[in-house]
């Protein structure tokens, strides 16, 4: 047996587990549930509730010799002390006896019931948590069935005190187990709630202005073992037990994070089935068992008035609506009538199925390479497919000598899962280096912070590449070189690269500057082992599968080179301004909204394909209504490359179609054969033409394995409400660095281009207004992000602005108008958030607006 | 064997001079028993609030799953029943309904109860489902009707206190 196992008997039942390993864990693992509140196997644990009370006992030894200690029949005599134990504090060891079924222990767990209830309203008919609740559950389970306590004694406290627009707390029901207190504290980072006065008065109070500022607020409600912390949205939806689960994935983050749906048909709605709640659905290897709040609460797009419900066509210089057979006519033929003049653009929130059967509509049917993502800001997929992080790797397994480098990119705001799982890292003791134009809150966990000066982000990053090629001893001033040092000596290096004030080519220029990192040390570099590589902060849950599926002007699907690049999106949009691109087709994009395309332009046609009548659709001869992803089946890949599946969760919202269908109507039209009838047979096609998904099928995504730790299940008081994965775990494809030899990429020297003046920097922010945040309902309306532009002082000083004036931004002639906030930036940039994607660094106009007299 | 049909013919005759046993329905209705159970009622207290607060364990203690209730939330300005929570819909299809009277038992608030109307017939299936508006009963003497304007602060319990079944 090896060193690290320890060997314990539980109610008579061997189990061996590692050292370290804590008695409920040691009992769970061979399914004995001790019963806990606020022991939860993600947090540290505290042992303040005393539900997990069990009898332990250590073998004895001679004081003398040191020998164990023998019965008359040759076992170990055990001494099991005085008292009872806590479960969750005390760790395994050699010879520990513990007893959870005994007289004693089942008096202590009643008792401790009967002490929680004191003061619990029991108004569990109306309770949110009513039928999920560990509460309920173990009371049931363990309790006495009545109290010695006086119920005319009960303590009434505050119903309904709201800890921000989110989350509402019930005081009465708190039984002061300090799970969301701790999961802030140790989990996201946010110290946000705490809790005030003591004994029978402790409450949770919110520390933040606004009230419960997290992003992480929701999860509290999924681990809170009663119904003390419920979410604004499910309040009094509906009884858990009343509730239809079914799987879904992020429609936001390209983290890929797992959710469950919990729908219901609903008499208000007509009948129809709707979303009453987004939990978070295990996946260890992606977002354990935490999901943002944009993704709990920005769902209710789906279910927006504002959706389209059937196709519309422009008559007589109006939008009317028309038939599904009227519409794809019209859209295949006035396609067909472009011949080459013709162009495609898509968005990447869509389904590996949707953007396939484009790219086919467009290579195959209308012969035509000039196919585009509609707002691409990070370059690089095929650099992804040579040296992505390896599959089966797991952030989780990051921790001491293992490197992260984050590039250009504020985790915290784009990717909030990333943020959380590195941040863990780093707790654990890797180390992180950051380099970015300005402070972000990961630098508070990284061992470097370094800075770059807007346009020279490649040149600080290849200053570091070439830095950790040399030998050094790490003692060093520059920072560069200190970082280098570290870098060089990473056990396993993953590196993150985002677009945070880089124009497009420059992404690529530092894709291929990390990727050549990973390759450093001739071929024996990091690339192509587990746990290492390369992943790309893509702005959306789907642009991993936009890449693959070669919505790209030179790439094939697979990343396979084509003979003739067709027009980038840059070049449609500029051929649709002076006439040269005829016929135009919007997937799922607004580039008219985002500021990208002025008007229409001399286009002859402009179909678009979208759920919202946007600026580009109401533009637009022909509108297609597409079904929102909840209420069709598909597959996204998320930037590490695993593939998932979701699932169908909603009745579709009036006459609209999912958008593969919608493209498989419009190429049968163009000649492209009978459309399929499944999105799973579609996908068969795509296994066919991207040969990295090979051996991917609709079953092989659905696999799943059982994860530790326990979520869902009847055992709700363990693990959290959090559902467990049985809907598949996805599969992750194989990165070219993983199977053979990768060369080193050429990147061109570029001259530093340093021009007077203030810079503008976009920098990210979870909640900035967008098609689909904007229709969801006015939950987050709070929240979301204002246009904001953050000065130096000193620049502030320069340009006459004070914190809190209005001022009119002006750069690469757009125009906008944002508060400013002074002492936040570094010299010579202007950040500005809260507003559509501004790409590059790009000087800046700033002028001061007339205060608004108020009355 | 004449005596068997003189015998057979008595009883006839007797029964010919005994008042009928045949009660002529609808002109005439036979008391129904305590324990009947007959079609349900959504009860209200004495000041007019409805006793339901919405919790569906009627609906989840129905075995034929005849019940459908969604909740809404009070407030002082809009007061239905004196806790946080009541029933916005609340639908029996009747169709499905086998009188069981289990909603009754789970009932918390003993709003729900089996009460003696029997005469449940429909000219289509739409019809058999009852809603709430149907289902409640009319409000007392010296009640008002819901939803009713409150002072603040008197219903500030989420659920109103609860009685032992009686």
């Amino acid at each position: 047996m090896s060193d690290d196992l320890v060997t314990l008997s539980v109610d008579g039942v061997e189990v061996s587990v590692p050292k370290g390993t804590l008695v409920v864990d040691a009992a769970k693992k061979i399914g004995n549930d001790i019963p806990v509140f606020c022991y939860h196997p993600k947090l540290e644990p505290v042992g303040m509730c005393r539900m997990c009370l069990v009898e332990i006992g250590l073998p004895m030894r001679d004081r003398a010799t040191g020998e164990p200690l023998l019965n008359e029949d040759g076992t170990p005599q055990i001494n099991f002390g005085r008292g009872l134990q806590t479960g969750c504090t005390v760790q395994v060891s050699p010879g520990m006896v513990v007893r959870t079924k005994t007289d004693p222990v089942e008096q202590a767990r009643a008792d401790v019931i009967e002490f929680l209830l004191t003061s619990h309203p029991l108004d569990c008919p109306i309770c949110d948590k009513g039928g999920e609740c560990p509460l309920q559950n173990l009371t049931m389970r363990h309790g006495r069935g009545n109290s010695r306590m006086v119920f005319a004694d009960k303590l009434h406290m505050e119903k309904h005190v709201p800890l921000g627009d989110l989350i509402f707390l019930d005081r009465e029901r708190c039984i002061q187990c300090a799970r969301c207190v701790r999961f802030q504290d140790e989990v996201a980072g946010d110290p946000v709630i705490g809790f005030h006065n003591r004994g029978r008065h402790l409450e949770i109070a919110t520390l933040s202005e606004p009230g419960f500022d997290s992003y992480w607020s929701g999860n509290t409600t999924d681990i809170c073992p009663v119904g003390a912390l419920t979410t604004a949205d499910f309040r009094f939806g509906a009884r858990p037990w009343e509730l239809t689960p079914v799987a879904t994935l992020s429609p936001h983050c390209p983290s890929g994070s797992n959710m469950t749906v919990s729908t219901r048909r609903e008499a208000k709605a007509g009948g129809r089935s709707v979303i009453k709640r987004v939990m978070p659905r295990q996946h260890e290897a992606v977002n354990e068992i935490w999901i943002s709040d944009k993704d709990r609460f920005v769902h209710h797009f789906a279910e927006s008035a504002d959706r389209l419900t059937q196709p519309l066509v422009r008559k007589n210089g109006k939008l009317v609506a028309a038939s599904w057979t009227e519409a794809l006519d019209v859209v295949a033929g006035k396609l067909q009538q472009a011949g080459t003049a013709v162009a495609g653009v898509s968005g990447d929130r869509l389904s590996n199925e949707d953007l396939f059967l484009f790219q086919e509509l467009f290579r195959k049917g209308l012969k035509s390479n000039n196919l585009d993502l509609a707002n691409g800001r990070l370059a690089g997929g095929d650099i992804v497919a040579q040296v992505g992080i390896s599959s089966g790797s797991n952030l989780k397994d990051l921790g001491k000598g293992d490197v992260v480098v984050v590039v250009a990119s504020d985790l915290h705001e784009e990717v909030p899962v990333w943020w959380l799982r590195l941040k863990q890292a780093a707790e654990r003791g890797a180390a992180i280096v950051t380099l970015n134009v300005r402070g972000t809150r990961l630098d508070k966990y990284a061992k470097h912070a370094l800075r770059y000066v807007p346009g020279e982000a490649v040149a600080t990053l290849r200053q570091l590449v070439n830095q950790s090629k040399v030998e050094t001893d790490g003692q060093s001033d520059d920072p560069i070189a200190a970082a280098a040092a570290t870098v060089g000596s990473a056990g396993n290096l993953v590196a993150f690269y985002g677009a945070e004030g880089l124009t497009y080519d420059e992404t690529e220029s530092v894709a291929k500057l990390l990727a050549n990192l990973l390759l450093l040390k001739n071929g024996d570099g990091h690339a192509g082992k587990k746990n290492n590589g390369l992943i790309p902060v893509w702005p959306h849950n789907n642009t991993q599968g936009a890449w693959d599926m070669g919505i790209h002007p030179s790439f094939a699907p697979g990343y396979k080179a084509l003979p003739e690049a067709g027009l980038d999106a840059h070049a449609m949009y500029e051929g649709a301004a002076s006439g040269t691109v005829k016929a135009l087709y919007v997937l799922g994009a607004d580039p008219i909204g985002d500021g990208l395309m002025d008007g229409r332009g001399k286009l002859d046609f402009l179909v678009v394909q979208e759920m919202f009548l946007t600026a580009t659709a109401a533009a637009a001869d022909v509108v297609l209504p597409a079904q929102s992803w909840v209420e069709r089946e598909g597959t996204f890949t998320n930037a590490e490359r695993r593939v998932q599946r979701y699932y169908p969760a909603i009745t579709p919202v009036g006459d609209s179609r999912a958008d593969w269908q919608i493209l498989a109507q419009v190429g049968e039209r163009v000649g492209l054969g009978k459309p399929a009838l499944a999105a799973s047979l579609v996908f068969r096609d795509v296994v066919k033409a991207v040969k990295q998904y090979k051996g991917m099928d609709y079953r092989s995504l659905a696999k799943y394995e059982k994860q530790w730790p326990d979520v869902g299940g009847d055992d709700l008081y363990y693990g959290g409400n959090a559902y467990e994965n049985r809907s598949g775990l996805g599969q992750q494809w194989v990165a070219a660095a993983e199977s053979g030899k990768v060369g080193m990429f050429e990147v061109a020297e570029t001259a530093v281009k340093s021009s007077p003046g203030l810079k503008l920097v976009r920098t990210a922010a979870l909640y900035t207004p967008g098609t689909l945040i904007s229709h969801s309902a006015a939950l987050l309306g709070p929240r979301m992000a204002q246009p904001t532009l953050s000065l130096s002082t000193a620049d502030a000083r320069k340009v006459g602005v004070a914190d809190g004036n209005r001022v009119e931004v002006t750069a690469n002639g757009m125009t906008m108008t944002a508060t400013a906030r002074v002492g936040d930036a570094p010299d010579g940039v202007a950040l500005i958030s809260g507003v559509a994607y501004v790409p590059g660094t790009a000087v800046v106009q700033i002028r001061k607006l007339q205060e608004e007299k108020v009355a | 064997m004449f005596g068997e049909i003189v015998k057979g013919l008595y009883t006839t005759l007797k029964h010919l001079f005994q008042p009928p046993v045949t009660v002529q329905y609808p002109e005439i209705k036979r008391p129904v028993r305590n324990r009947f159970k007959g079609r349900h009622e959504l009860k209200r207290y004495e000041n007019g609030l409805e006793k339901c607060i919405g919790c569906a364990l009627c609906a989840a203690a129905c075995p034929a799953d005849a019940i459908f209730v969604e909740a809404s939330e009070n407030s002082d300005e809009k007061r239905f029943s004196p806790g946080e929570r009541y029933a916005s819909t609340y639908e029996i299809n009747m169709m499905r309904c086998i009188f069981c009277g289990y909603c009754e038992d789970a009932c918390p608030t003993q709003a729900i109860v089996l009460e003696k109307s029997y005469e449940l017939s429909f000219y289509d299936r739409a019809s058999a489902i009852y809603t709430k508006e149907m289902l409640i009963v009319d409000v007392p003497v010296n009640g008002r009707s819901t939803p009713q304007v409150v002072e603040p602060g008197i219903f500030n319990r989420a659920i109103p206190e609860m009685e032992d079944p009686k």
